[in-house]
């Protein structure tokens, strides 16, 4: 039977789709000694070899980047190498973060197009200014000619939070605190471990009131995640993350004109990949700036006792264009290792959370062994 | 076409204000290009007018210049070789037209070789010979530039004919 005539199941149904894989490199400041494909395909190679397939055995390929991080046009097509595209595959790129090319692999999946797909995406910030570059994607006439910098438009963001009384600096501190302590279970995180909160607010400015433990590091780094649909996904892993729903949403373009403080479209895409439908055991949220899981938190009405990044989140690694991915990965994770039932990931894009893109994900039903996640190490910042 | 001042005259707010019709807004980015592992050996060779070029283990295809990665297989080129500094050619055309920025005398030769042992073809000019003689199939060897070795391809000046019979087509018919 073709693949297309099982794109509904016997109850009539979409295909449940699930990730059964997920791999990524080990995040570092610089990678000068690897090429894009060089730094990518021991990833595929990772995420292939945990399901026991082959590229050519895929049935649709997408993946994610950003010409602007590299310097160079369709840079994409060299990293394409490292799938190995022999006889031809179905395959697709997106200029954005891997997890809307996850999006866009889902929706192959659950259409019946294909009953597998690799995802994988990859940023190399070190050749560039990352600050700058990312500039260049504001509005292009009246934003971008003032090249107001990443780290400036997210001070922008965290002011208003304080200024609304959401937050304040020590509270910032210890997101940052808890998120790096975190990563120290994280082979892959960046950094790993931080100082007490009451010393890094004795440091400098950033942006203010961002201190540099407020920021991202500046990553280079490459995830890649397997979907499967329905009884491929089972065939494949003895405990697949099932994606319950998944959607994005975005704000205006001009940060001029949106309320910093708030994410409606969080809030909607996860309304709509029915987030607030059960409780969560866990939440893997894209927020590069400490001030940015206060929004978040917020948007998704997430309580103090879920614990939020377990994995360290992107204030330990993040690699631009597959930050966001790899919060699904993380996600994912979890469930397969038994330690939650049911994970939120987010992703995001564009300054001060422009772009949000919610997912909801399930081990199967009665499947969970009560694990609880990674330790947090209690001292859990953010909203309260 | 709709001009900028028609458009303009339908927003009352905006009567009698001079449309802008153009902005220059200058950017610039700098970038730090680095090569890779496989690319900087082959780059590092060039000044010691090397060729070194990686076998893929599974299809066993020749790529120079080497990129790590075999597209065809998606796995690592482990193998390392050197390929001697002759080739055919497998195609090419003539450039008249100078490009911006090039220090080169139009018209010139631009063709593909495909160096001996190699499955892809390396970009090179081809000289020292009327261009009307210039065909796929001939043989032909590098001139270095002697006064420009570095890690760069333009340690290679050109390449020009052996003056050997044509390669048989079917030597190179599958790598064209």
């Amino acid at each position: 039977m073709s693949p297309a005539a099982r794109s509904v199941d016997r109850h009539g149904r979409g295909r449940d789709v699930a990730v059964v894989a997920f791999a990524q490199s080990n995040h570092t400041r610089r990678t000068d000694q690897l090429s894009e494909v060089e730094l990518v395909m021991p990833v595929l190679h990772d995420v292939l070899k945990q399901t026991g397939l082959t590229a050519n055995r895929i049935g649709f390929t997408c993946s994610g980047s950003s010409d602007y991080l590299a310097g160079r046009a369709f840079s994409f097509t060299m990293a394409l190498d490292g799938v190995g595209a022999w006889p031809p595959i179905s395959e697709s790129h997106v200029e954005m973060d891997g997890a809307w090319a996850l999006y866009e692999a889902w929706v192959k999946l659950r259409t019946g197009e294909a009953d597998t797909a690799l995802v994988y995406s990859y940023g190399k910030s070190s050749p560039g200014s990352v600050r700058d570059v990312l500039t260049r994607q504001l509005d292009p006439y009246t934003l971008a000619p003032l090249w107001p910098d990443s780290i400036a438009l997210a001070a922008l963001q965290a002011q208003a939070l304080i200024d609304a009384g959401l937050t304040d600096e020590p509270r910032l501190a210890e997101t940052a605190v808890r998120s790096r302590r975190a990563a120290t279970g994280n082979p892959h995180a960046q950094l790993r471990g931080s100082a007490d909160p009451a010393e890094l607010l004795q440091r400098p400015y950033e942006v203010e009131p961002l201190r540099r433990h407020d920021c991202p590091p500046i990553s280079d780094g490459a995830a890649a995640v397997i979907l499967a649909a329905g009884d491929t996904a089972r065939a494949l892993h003895a405990n697949p993350a099932w994606i319950r729903g998944i959607d994005h949403r975005i704000e205006a373009h001009q940060p001029g004109v949106r309320d910093l403080t708030e994410s409606p479209s969080t809030r909607l895409a996860a309304a709509a990949a029915g987030a607030f439908d059960a409780p969560l055991d866990a939440a893997e949220l894209h927020a590069p700036f400490t001030a940015q899981e206060v929004v978040l938190r917020r948007a998704l009405y997430l309580s103090d006792d879920v614990p939020v990044n377990p994995s360290g989140g992107p204030l330990a690694a993040n690699p631009v264009m597959a930050a966001g991915l790899i919060r699904i990965g993380e996600a994912a994770a979890l469930i397969h290792r038994g330690e939650a039932h049911r994970v939120l990931a987010h992703a995001t894009s564009g300054p001060c959370l422009q772009q949000n893109l919610v997912a909801v994900l399930e081990g199967t039903n009665g499947n969970r062994n009560g694990n609880s996640p990674r330790s947090t190490d209690g001292t859990r910042g953010g909203a309260r | 076409m709709t001009t900028a001042a028609e458009l303009l005259a339908g927003i009352p707010e905006l009567a009698g204000a001079e449309p802008v019709t153009r902005v220059t807004i200058p950017a610039r980015l700098e970038y730090t290009h680095t090569p890779g592992s496989a690319q900087t050996r082959f780059l590092t060779a060039l000044p010691d007018k090397r060729l070194l070029a990686e076998r893929c283990p599974q299809c066993t295809r020749v790529y120079v210049p080497p990129r790590g990665a075999c597209p065809t297989c998606g796995v690592a080129t482990t193998e390392q070789l050197e390929l001697p500094h002759t080739g055919t050619v497998t195609t090419f055309c003539i450039v008249n037209i100078a490009a911006k920025g090039l220090n080169i005398e139009v018209p010139y030769c631009y063709a593909y070789v495909l160096l001996d042992g190699a499955h892809v073809g390396l970009h090179a000019r081809v000289g020292d010979v009327p261009y009307a003689d210039v065909r796929i199939g001939q043989r032909v060897e590098a001139v270095w530039n002697e006064e420009r070795l570095g890690p760069s391809l333009a340690s290679i000046s050109h390449f020009r004919p052996t003056g050997e019979p044509d390669a048989d087509p079917e030597s190179y018919r599958r790598w064209m």
